[in-house]
């Protein structure tokens, strides 16, 4: 198969099955609700719709965002080639019905059909010092884009100070602000310091942790634990129902930040958490 | 349960209450952001008799033409109904549109048109979209698809049994503001606000 139709099949696995690891945060987030209740049946939706999409081969949601792609590569070959593939990919993926068409001339409001526009889809590109390449995908909807938000620290009105505590804090007023509308339960991530563009790539680059992978950093790591059990506690429940999953899970990372700047920033991804990995090794080429 | 078909009565949603789930079928309309605008701006009268005591979608749906030249939908779940906020309550009135679906609810001016026109807000699952695609058997007129596009377009539906949760009613009811009240009183706890 070529690196375009290996960049296809990426699309059409993150765009219509969920990661094993999501699936089961889903069943035991269904398991935590009592049976009836309509955070329970919202579960029970939602586990329906993923097992019709991956039999169907079809969207489990309909939004399937502005496709993000992340590459590393080896020293020294060019960018060209993946670009070229992925932009192929992302034309073709729309004409079989894996992708919505999804981008849109802001100047005109004209959308271009085929998800190829100006920075879309976006790519960030690494190169690095092993002989395989790793595409990793994500497929994030715009609902659940414009609940992101970006906290500058202090933030007096939170009495959110510039400490880990701080941090938290905003955290949970970007979950209450959310409540449903990113449809909730959501997966977090969160990127502490950088510059302002910095911080948000940070946060969203955390999405490709596994579920229940906490970070190395030993105090990150507990303000992991800790910030699961405070938004749990907002009851807000899948869809905003109310119910006792908020969040399926938070993932923070840090990055030094200037003296006068501290930035918090958070990503909040729908339930239909889809990211899919590709490498290719060897001349093998494995998804995940 | 309760299962509903379109053309809806005033009298019929006005006996809806937060919380009640219901099974709609019948003939349905999405329209967004493009589509709210246009209605307001410019009250077009194509969509009138399809939106009379019908129900409008928020919803950009993933479609497909089958071997025949038919629409089918692919994948269509809620889009998130906030951004239509500042139209929804006089399209509902302009129009007679007994209900609107979507996710994530809506705001004080829509309960306010809820409540004088009669018409409800229908919560449907966020994300479900090849389920909710599923419950759609017929694609039976499309509207302003090359201007707006697929996700904008109106798209006039035949649905059976499409699952929902009463979230907004006619009488002031909104899970949404309590839910809202509630989850804002922990946050400040946990803030130690």
């Amino acid at each position: 198969m070529e690196l375009k139709e290996q960049i296809l099949e990426l699309l059409r696995r993150a765009s219509t099955d969920l990661s094993p690891d999501v699936e089961k945060a889903l069943a035991d987030a269904r398991e935590r609700e009592e049976k009836g209740s309509p955070a329970w049946s919202v579960f029970d939706t939602i586990l329906q719709n993923v097992t019709m999409a991956r039999r169907q081969s079809t969207p489990m949601c309909q939004d399937t965002g502005m496709p993000v792609f992340y590459i590393d590569f080896p020293d020294g070959s060019s960018e060209k080639p993946y670009r070229e593939a992925i932009e192929w990919a992302a034309a073709e993926a729309t004409a079989r019905q894996y992708l919505r068409p999804n981008a849109v001339d802001p100047i005109t409001g004209k959308n271009t059909g085929n998800n190829i526009g100006i920075n879309a889809p976006y790519i960030h590109f690494h190169q690095w010092d092993m002989d395989e390449v790793r595409i990793r995908l994500l497929l994030k909807g715009g609902g659940s884009e414009n609940v992101g938000a970006q906290y500058k620290l202090p933030h007096p009105a939170l009495k959110a100070g510039r400490d880990l505590d701080g941090v938290r804090k905003v955290i949970i007023d970007a979950i209450r602000n959310a409540q449903g509308l990113g449809c909730a339960p959501g997966i977090i991530g969160v990127g502490i310091g950088g510059g302002r563009d910095a911080s948000y790539a940070l946060s969203k680059e955390q999405f490709f942790r596994k579920m229940g992978q906490r970070s190395e950093n030993p105090e990150l790591a507990k303000l992991e634990v800790q910030l699961y059990e405070d938004l749990n506690k907002l009851s807000i429940g899948p869809m905003g129902f109310g119910g006792n999953t908020t969040v399926m899970d938070v993932f923070v990372a840090a990055q030094s930040r200037h003296p006068a700047t501290f930035y918090v920033s958070v990503s909040y991804n729908c339930w239909a958490f889809r990211r899919k990995t590709l490498t290719i090794k060897n001349g093998e080429v494995y998804y995940d | 349960m309760i299962k509903l078909r379109t053309p809806i009565s005033e009298e019929d949603i006005r006996k809806l209450r937060v919380g009640d789930t219901v099974h709609l079928s019948g003939v349905i309309v999405t329209a967004r952001d493009q589509a709210h605008k246009l209605m307001i701006e410019e009250r077009p009268d194509f969509i009138r008799d399809a939106l009379k005591e019908s129900v409008i979608y928020h919803c950009g749906p993933v479609v497909k033409k089958d071997q025949q030249g038919n629409w089918q939908f692919v994948s269509a779940g809620p889009t998130t109904s906030a951004r239509e906020e500042p139209y929804q309550a006089d399209v509902i009135c302009e129009y007679n549109v007994r209900g609107v679906i979507g996710k994530g609810g809506m705001g004080p001016k829509t309960a306010e048109g809820l409540k004088k026109c009669g018409a409800v807000y229908f919560h449907a699952v966020g994300g479900a979209g090849t389920l909710i695609a599923n419950a759609v058997k017929k694609v039976l007129d499309v509207h302003k698809l090359e201007e707006f596009g697929t996700p904008e377009a109106f798209w006039v539906i035949e649905v059976e049994d499409f699952p929902l949760v009463v979230t907004m009613d006619s009488h002031g009811g909104s899970l949404h503001k309590d839910i809202l009240e509630k989850s804002s009183k922990i946050a400040d706890e946990l803030m130690g606000l």
